[in-house]
């Protein structure tokens, strides 16, 4: 007998644990690729017929590309604002729950900003153009006045107020809980002991933050970010409610701009035939956007992963 | 440089609590003084309100005086920032920034309250702060490497070049060799030697070897029980600590008769 007494015990019941486990990991992770995956060949072969159809027969008449472009700027800029508004915002509240307030507020106003994400997107629609558009028109006459002279305030200011920056202010307020959120979990993870270094440097309480806490958390403020911007691009209910849609134009506070994905949601339920796929062809182009972003932000993380502190 | 510290009656609380009670010691400048006690004896707490590191828990507070030349560290209007910079700190675990590049972890506290500071100013900081810390010889190749990237003793011998490079009185040691292996203990002891001649060292250790070789005075702290607050039991010559010891809990601690 020359059994090996190490080999015979070990591939039985303790193993049995980890072989599902890792089974179920496995699956959970291929099934994220083939969902993905599925998604972009279904928009790839629903959108074909557009990129071979008669550019004349395309909406506006001169082709995918013509018609495609002005919402993508669109939704850029939609976007853009979101982010330039929430980022800021977002930080800086995640900071003051994280190293600021008083544990006794610091708790609620966690809760509560988590509870923020929670509302649905027609909820923040219908108060943005109940509520805040008509708020905002005395601010955009005032903007059209004395700042006419740039472009992006180019009068005579909507009358409604629903405008490109009024639905940029809608999007910020959805993707601010997020932002927080995530922030603040970052935040709280700093720890403690490079916190203490600061300090016992003489830092002040910013100072510390920002020699310690920022950029320990720098990635997750990217990842934040991230994960805002894809609410803020995808976003359809809100804007299709607060935008007053019309063709590409650089004022943010004239009816006009469009979005791709408020584009989608209003055509879609009279859209058939060419129409149809243009509009799916239009969330393919969104789909490339997001993916693009992220891919860039991933860059962006990696570039600094000799000095994330993971080694 | 290198002043002082005298402390008169302190008292040390988290919140309610009473950690330790009525320490009074004056320690010497250009001396190494070193505090041992076993676990829980408050001579870290005690250790971090020599620069007001404590009231940074929270509910953390302080009722004496510790005086730095004779100014009060906890008077009216004094900012711990202040304080902070001229006695610096050493922790028990490495702790550089692991964003900053080593080089930049050696000018973190420099670079602090707006400070500027011209390139060549820098580098000859650097390489003199590096030099004190006796870490230049095996950094200055990578100085824009991460300081995560160097083994534990030369993290830890990188936080006191960041400790000096901002030229305090007083450098306080928490435990600065517990996480370290044998060679680099003796890297930072010989470094603490050297430190003496320019600075005030106070060190925390619970490696009573470590306080008999490196330290010119002891302060022995002890604990009635659990519960109870932390007491300075005995300060004197380290030589005199180690072999005639006045208390006989000093005695019973110091030849391992204890508890």
């Amino acid at each position: 007998m020359t059994t090996n007494a190490l080999t015979s015990k070990s591939s039985t019941s303790g193993r049995a644990g980890d072989k599902i486990f890792s089974g179920a990991a496995l699956a959970a992770g291929v099934l994220i690729l083939v969902t993905l995956f599925a998604v972009a060949v279904f928009l790839l072969i629903q959108a074909l017929p557009t990129f071979f159809a008669d550019p004349a027969k395309v909406s506006g008449g001169q082709g995918f590309f013509a018609y495609i472009w002005p919402i993508v700027i669109g939704t850029i800029i939609a976007a853009a604002i979101a982010l330039l508004v929430a980022t800021p915002i977002g930080i800086g509240v995640a900071l003051f729950i994280s190293h600021f307030a008083p544990r006794k507020v610091a708790g609620p106003l966690g809760y509560l900003i988590d509870l923020l994400a929670a509302i649905p997107s027609v909820i923040y629609g219908a108060w943005g153009y109940m509520v805040l558009a008509p708020a905002l028109v005395p601010g955009y006459e005032w903007l059209a006045q004395y700042l006419g002279f740039i472009p992006i305030f180019e009068g005579p200011a909507s009358q409604t107020g629903k405008t490109m920056l009024t639905a940029g202010i809608v999007l910020a307020v959805m993707v601010l809980p997020i932002i927080t959120s995530l922030s603040r979990e970052i935040f709280l993870q700093t720890p403690k002991l490079h916190e203490e270094a600061a300090l016992a440097l003489g830092a002040t309480r910013w100072e510390m933050i920002t020699t310690a806490v920022i950029p320990f958390a720098r990635p997750g403020i990217i990842s934040a970010v991230m994960l805002g911007l894809g609410r803020a691009l995808g976003e359809t209910m809100a804007v299709a409610l607060v935008l007053s849609t019309g063709n590409l134009i650089p004022s943010l506070i004239k009816t006009g701009n469009q979005t791709i994905a408020a584009e989608i949601a209003l055509n879609f339920p009279e859209a058939f035939g060419l129409r149809l796929s243009e509009l799916i062809a239009a969330g393919l182009v969104l789909f490339l956007i997001t993916l693009l972003v992220n891919m860039i932000a991933r860059g962006i993380i990696a570039r600094h992963k000799e000095f994330s502190g993971a080694n | 440089m290198a002043k002082r510290i005298d402390v008169n009656d302190l008292n040390v609380y988290y919140s309610k609590f009473l950690a330790v009670e009525g320490v009074s010691i004056n320690i010497e400048p250009k001396s190494v003084t070193a505090f041992i006690g076993p676990s829980g004896c408050g001579k870290s707490t005690f250790l971090r309100t020599l620069n007001r590191m404590h009231e940074v828990i929270p509910g953390g507070r302080v009722e004496g005086q510790v005086l730095l030349d004779g100014d009060d560290l906890y008077g009216a209007g004094v900012d711990p920032v202040t304080v902070r910079s001229q006695i610096g700190m050493v922790f028990q675990r490495p702790n550089p920034f692991p964003t900053m590049s080593i080089k930049d972890n050696v000018l973190a506290g420099v670079k602090l309250n707006g400070t500027k500071i011209s390139r060549s100013d820098a580098d000859d900081l650097v390489e003199k702060s590096l030099r004190g810390a006796n870490l230049w010889n095996e950094v200055k190749d990578r100085l824009d490497k991460p300081g995560s990237g160097l083994s534990g003793g030369q993290q830890q011998r990188l936080c006191i070049a960041r400790t000096i490079a901002v030229k305090p009185d007083v450098i306080l040691m928490d435990e600065p060799c517990s996480a370290l292996d044998p060679i680099s203990t003796l890297a930072i002891e010989d470094l603490i030697n050297e430190l003496k001649s320019d600075y005030t060292v106070v060190i925390v250790t619970h490696n009573m070897q470590q306080a008999a070789r490196v330290s010119d005075k002891t302060a022995f702290f002890n604990i009635a029980g659990t519960g109870k607050p932390g007491k300075l039991i005995e300060f004197n010559d380290t030589t005199a600590i180690f072999s005639n010891p006045e208390q006989k809990a000093t005695e019973d601690y110091v030849s391992g008769r204890f508890g």
